[in-house]
């Protein structure tokens, strides 16, 4: 392993240092971990997320004006823990519930399930929103359903814009499934990743191999197969993603008059000639800008073939696993209200415009 | 070693206090075992995680013999700092499994019964899981069950937690040639096929410490 560290165990911990540090508009809390914008949150519902750290800039990147409020980064690849993300919701509640969106992943949804529960026994209240976006995962009977993948940065955008505009926590929660349904993603490997903790790479993937469907974890993907050109992945994946079926699955919601968790049935939407995406081309941490944008080339080409149209664009590190290279590809249908709401003025460590 | 018909009538609050005290002991010695099983099929830290949460969980013990509260403090820090699946996991099962013992200084053995079902439906909902999926739940059941099914033949509190404790290892066995339905392991697929799950064997540890510890007491 040869990493730019200290103590494999300190990295969470320093790089929170270090992003204090460089971002006055932002606080860092240590002990529970959490991170969140300077001043706290007035009279309007709260946006907060968290997942394990490794995947900068996601959760970190995207506190600030137009997105989130907190963060809770876990340790490298692991999820955060309740008590992080009860402080988070307390330090930025302001008084109109908080929302909570959650990557699709075992460990996540449980530990902000525990959180909201917690919360709302301290008279909070909260919703939980999941993202499970990566098409690489047919069933969810059979499985933990598909992960969670890049609408989360597009839904993590879109609901800090309508947050600010004033939406209640029930039509923010209702818009941030939409967006759940609206969006698919699916991601490769070129190189595996090593986290801090284990040293070692997570899987083993020769000079002539690519590993296809990957999640952000270092978890090995779908197929392996021979490394292809980077216009026959762009191919693989974009297909996969515009010929995706009606995905059908059931997620853990809040019930609030039951009191309870109950399963609600959720479908997501199918890529349709004449829609208009919102894409990202996502390096993993170790891919070269001038890679991603060939990759871009070729996904506006497959994307005009199928009838989609690109409105807005992202080329770049949003979502990623580490050092490994890579990338994923999200398109997320736009209507009015999402692309309103996607182009108003955000202003965060990782993605700013109009402010 | 006691005879069967020598052990406890009830389970005591110091007998409950030598069991949590027994899993953090039995997690520190098998940190690597637990977490060598989650890698091939994982993420390589269920055992960091498990060790880590009893660690915290004896600091936070309190005094007393009140097993609920005693069971109730296991769960909340487990809850707060375990993270993972785990954590929220095992924080469930020791929450929901507490609740009807609050106040309780003693066990009987049908307290204990009552203990392994609401335990165990906490941990099914809170999973969205059930016995078959390859998780914690495979060794949990069957040990719940032959606790039971020993208490029905006559069997005494200390002959039905041995049924128990072999029941769950016998549990964590039968998970090799499952396939995993939930958590990290299930996006493998059929890769998940032959490995014991690591959720299954810490679940095993935590039944064979309640088992030992009772025996230890009553010794
Ligand atoms: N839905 C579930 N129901 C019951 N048990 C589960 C479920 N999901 C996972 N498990 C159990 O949890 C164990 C894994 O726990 P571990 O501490 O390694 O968490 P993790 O999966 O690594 O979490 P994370 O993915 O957030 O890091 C599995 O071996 C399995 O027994
Ligand atoms: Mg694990």
């Amino acid at each position: 392993m040869k990493k730019l560290i200290n103590n494999a165990e300190d990295v969470t911990l320093e790089q929170l240092k270090g992003f204090g540090l460089a971002y006055d508009s932002i606080d860092v809390h240590l002990d529970p971990n959490f991170v969140c914008v300077a001043g706290g949150v007035k009279d309007r519902v709260a946006l907060v997320s968290g997942g394990g750290s490794g995947h900068e800039p996601l959760h970190g990147g995207y506190v600030g004006m137009g997105m989130l409020d907190a963060a809770c980064p876990g340790q490298v690849f692991t999820s955060p823990t309740p008590d992080q993300m009860v402080a988070a919701c307390k330090a930025v509640n302001g008084g109109k519930g908080v929302l909570q969106i959650v990557k699709n992943y075992t460990g996540d949804v449980l530990n902000f399930q525990m959180a909201a529960d917690i919360l709302r026994d301290e008279g909070i209240e909260v919703r939980n929103v999941i993202i499970d976006d990566d098409v690489a995962l047919k069933d969810s009977l059979y499985t933990a359903g598909r992960r969670g993948l890049g609408t989360t940065v597009v839904a993590e955008k879109v609901c800090g814009a309508a947050a600010l505009e004033g939406y209640d926590l029930d039509q923010l929660a209702a818009l941030c499934k939409k967006v759940n349904t609206f969006g698919k993603s699916m991601g490769m490997a070129l190189t595996s990743c090593t986290t801090p903790q284990n040293g070692t790479p997570s899987f083993e993937l020769a000079e002539d191999e690519m590993e296809i469907g990957i999640g952000i974890h270092g978890e090995p993907g779908t197929t392996r197969s021979k490394i292809k050109s980077a216009d026959e992945v762009t191919e693989i994946l974009a297909n996969r993603i515009l010929e995706d079926e009606a995905y059908t699955r059931n997620l853990s919601e809040w019930d609030a008059e039951k009191g309870d968790w109950v399963d609600v049935e959720v479908k997501d939407i199918v890529f349709q000639s004449g829609d208009e995406v919102i894409a990202i081309v996502n390096g993993m941490g170790g891919t070269p800008l001038s890679e991603l944008y060939t990759v871009y080339a070729k996904l506006a080409e497959v994307a005009g073939r199928h009838g989609v149209k690109i409105l807005r664009n992202l080329v770049g590190n949003y979502i990623t696993s580490l050092e490994m290279a890579g990338v994923s590809i999200t398109l997320v249908k736009t209507d009015d209200e999402i692309l309103r709401l996607y182009d108003a003025p955000v202003k965060t460590p990782a993605l700013r415009w109009g402010a | 070693m006691a005879d069967a018909l020598a052990g406890p009538k009830t389970v005591t609050g110091p007998m409950i206090r030598a069991w949590i005290e027994t899993s953090a002991e039995v997690f520190a010695a098998n940190r690597g075992h637990l977490s060598d099983l989650d890698s091939p099929i994982g993420d390589a830290d269920h055992g960091n995680n498990m060790n880590r949460g009893f660690n915290a969980v004896l600091e936070k013990l309190p005094e007393g013999d009140d097993i609920g509260a005693l069971l109730k403090s296991v769960a909340m820090t487990l809850i707060a700092k375990v993270g993972g699946a785990a954590g929220p996991l095992y924080g469930t099962l020791f929450l929901e499994g507490s609740k009807p013992l609050m106040g309780k200084t003693e066990l009987s053995q049908a307290d204990l019964a009552q203990f392994f079902e609401d335990a165990i439906a906490g941990v099914k909902k809170r999973g969205r899981s059930d016995v078959g999926m390859k998780t914690m739940l495979d060794a949990l059941v069957p040990a719940s069950e032959a606790f039971q099914a020993e208490t029905a033949q006559g069997g005494e509190i200390l002959a039905a937690l041995r049924a128990a404790a072999n029941a769950a290892e016998s549990g964590m066995k039968a998970t090799i040639p499952m396939q995993a339905q939930r958590g990290r392991a299930s996006y493998l697929g059929e890769r998940s096929i032959g490995h014991q799950d690591p959720g299954a064997t810490s679940s095993y540890l935590i039944v064979q410490a309640l088992s030992d510890a009772v025996e230890k007491a009553s010794e």
